[in-house]
């Protein structure tokens, strides 16, 4: 009896919490239809220029014609590619930098002022510089989504192994380790979550790297569609990339994210 | 047989405003197999001497032997706990305890029974494939304990390491410690800031005043207290003399108060 009665108080705490998920999703959806029709119905009634704003049904139709004569798709691929392995260049040199600091406090202290200045500078300016070097095609792209990311990955890196709680190193220290084995059995490890939270920001980043690189040298891509749209006046080309690219960002962020959660789960 | 000296130890902090002497003119020797204390107010130099026999710093002026060779060429191991158990958490209790035979590359099959036996010892078998997350304050520590064990060290430093437990997590502890030490006769220093425990758990108690930190008083635990389970200690007879003894002179030097911890 008693514990029949138990299991209903945890049914109406379980009934609770899917109510409250059902209003947010409801309140999503709502917000999303709303914004479409009142773009729709303002682009109809001319409220906004129709030539430049578009209108949902018009992005629409030019989606779902370009994915099926296949360009969408290519520029898709093209940009997608850029952006994964531009994003993993940028994180993976970032903590590789970061670790080289690690490893030699001397090191670090000379670095620092290029770092700082590194840093501080907007990334995109160097655009044609890099074009210069890696030539007008994909590796001056991937570079951009790179170059964006890497010395914010160091600099974010770095200080978390910093604040890597010293007694583990004491620890260690106490059997004999060295430093290298220090950083291989407390200070990486420690600083994992770090790292992987800088995944989620440099996912943004790379592709900020890529789209402008896009708009600079490219003739694929969904960069290289904006830019395109824009020149010849198709804005409703512009918007359906945009529309894409959002997508896709969103999509990449949330594989980031499921990948955090299980790591944190298998590490911590 | 003297086991560890010290001969003159001083040691100095540097920063760009100064310095400060930690420790003057340290001279102490321990018996192998000897459990002493340290006791006396916070910034004594206590734990900068547990250090510097981890050999995690060196000192600045002085000589430290060990089993008559000098500690810096010594390849004898020294095992150190810290005030909290500082398990790795992303490391299972068995991987924790493996740390140190994984540093100097010696995991064998039988430092792995080694470990299952000590683990089985301070009851905790059952959690070889736990993590640290899942074990409460008094497992860790006993954890920690093994992790430092299975490197068979020659001699134990204990900076406190029951200050951050419940006090009867705590009495339990220092009943399990007292037991493992005279198991294995290893030879063992705890720094500490509870009169109580130092009385209950040494055979020697080296009172230490502060700036610079040397060493003022070295009380000797009778014999009918150094035999006794610490537990039992606390309610012998002989027990509350020696903590008068030691009080009085705590409180001789000027400024100091109980209630500080050691930092």
């Amino acid at each position: 009896m008693k514990e029949t009665i138990d299991r209903i108080f945890h049914d109406n705490y379980l009934r609770k919490i899917k109510i409250e998920k059902r209003i947010v999703t409801f309140w999503q959806i709502v917000l999303f239809l709303l914004f479409l029709s009142l773009w729709e119905i303002a682009s109809r009634l001319h409220l906004i220029d129709p030539l430049l704003f578009s209108s949902p049904t018009k992005v629409s139709s030019l989606l779902y014609e370009k994915v099926l004569d296949g360009s969408m798709l290519n520029a898709l691929q093209v940009t997608l590619f850029e952006t994964v392995l531009g994003f993993i260049i940028g994180t993976v040199l970032g903590i590789i930098l970061a670790s080289i600091l690690w490893s030699s406090v001397r090191l670090a202290k000379i670095a620092d002022p290029y770092l700082v200045i590194f840093n501080a500078m907007p990334k995109v300016a160097l655009g044609p510089i890099i074009i210069v070097a890696f030539g007008p095609g994909y590796l001056s792209i991937i570079m951009m989504g790179a170059i964006i990311s890497v010395i914010i990955t160091t600099l974010v890196v770095y200080s978390a192994f910093n604040e890597v709680d010293p007694n583990y190193e004491k620890v260690l220290k106490s059997f004999g380790a060295t430093r290298r084995q220090c950083f291989k059995e407390a200070i990486f490890p420690a600083t994992l979550p770090t790292m992987i939270s800088t995944l989620k920001v440099n996912v943004g980043l790379s592709w900020v790297g890529v789209i402008v690189g896009e708009f600079l040298v490219s003739n694929k891509g969904l960069g290289y569609l904006i830019i395109y749209g824009f020149q010849v006046f198709d804005f409703t080309l512009v918007m359906s990339s945009l529309v894409v690219i959002a997508l896709l960002a969103a999509i990449m962020y949330k594989i980031v994210e499921k990948l955090e959660s299980w790591l944190i789960k298998h590490t911590a | 047989m003297t086991f560890l000296t010290l001969d003159k130890v001083s040691h100095y902090y540097f920063s760009t405003s100064g310095y400060t002497k930690a420790l003057d003119d340290i001279s102490l020797s321990i018996e192998e197999g000897e459990f002493v204390s340290i006791i006396g107010p916070s910034g004594c130099g206590k734990s900068t001497i547990l250090s510097i026999i981890a050999r995690l710093m060196k000192q600045t002026e002085g000589e430290i032997t060990l089993k008559k060779e000098s500690l810096m060429n010594s390849p004898l191991n020294i095992g150190y706990m810290l005030q909290q158990d500082y398990l790795f958490p992303w490391k299972t209790i068995m991987a924790n305890i493996l740390l140190g035979p994984k540093v100097s590359n010696n995991i064998t099959e039988n430092t792995i029974s080694q470990a299952r036996k000590l683990l089985d010892e301070v009851n905790l078998k059952h959690t070889e494939h736990d993590y640290p997350s899942e074990l409460s304050g008094g497992m860790r520590q006993r954890v920690a304990l093994v992790r430092t064990l299975i490197k068979n060290p020659e001699i134990l430093l204990f900076d406190e390491p029951f200050s951050a437990l419940d006090y009867v997590t705590k009495l339990k502890l220092e009943n399990l410690v007292a037991k493992m030490m005279k198991t294995y006769n290893k030879t063992a220093i705890l720094v500490t800031h509870d009169l109580g425990e130092a009385i209950s758990m040494s055979d020697r108690i080296f009172l230490m005043d502060a700036t610079p930190g040397k060493i003022i008083k070295t009380f000797f635990v009778p014999k009918e207290l150094r035999e006794e389970e610490p537990f039992f200690v606390r309610r012998h007879p002989k027990y509350q003399a020696l903590f008068d003894e030691v009080w009085q002179h705590l409180n001789k030097e000027k400024g100091m108060t109980l209630h500080e911890r050691n930092d």
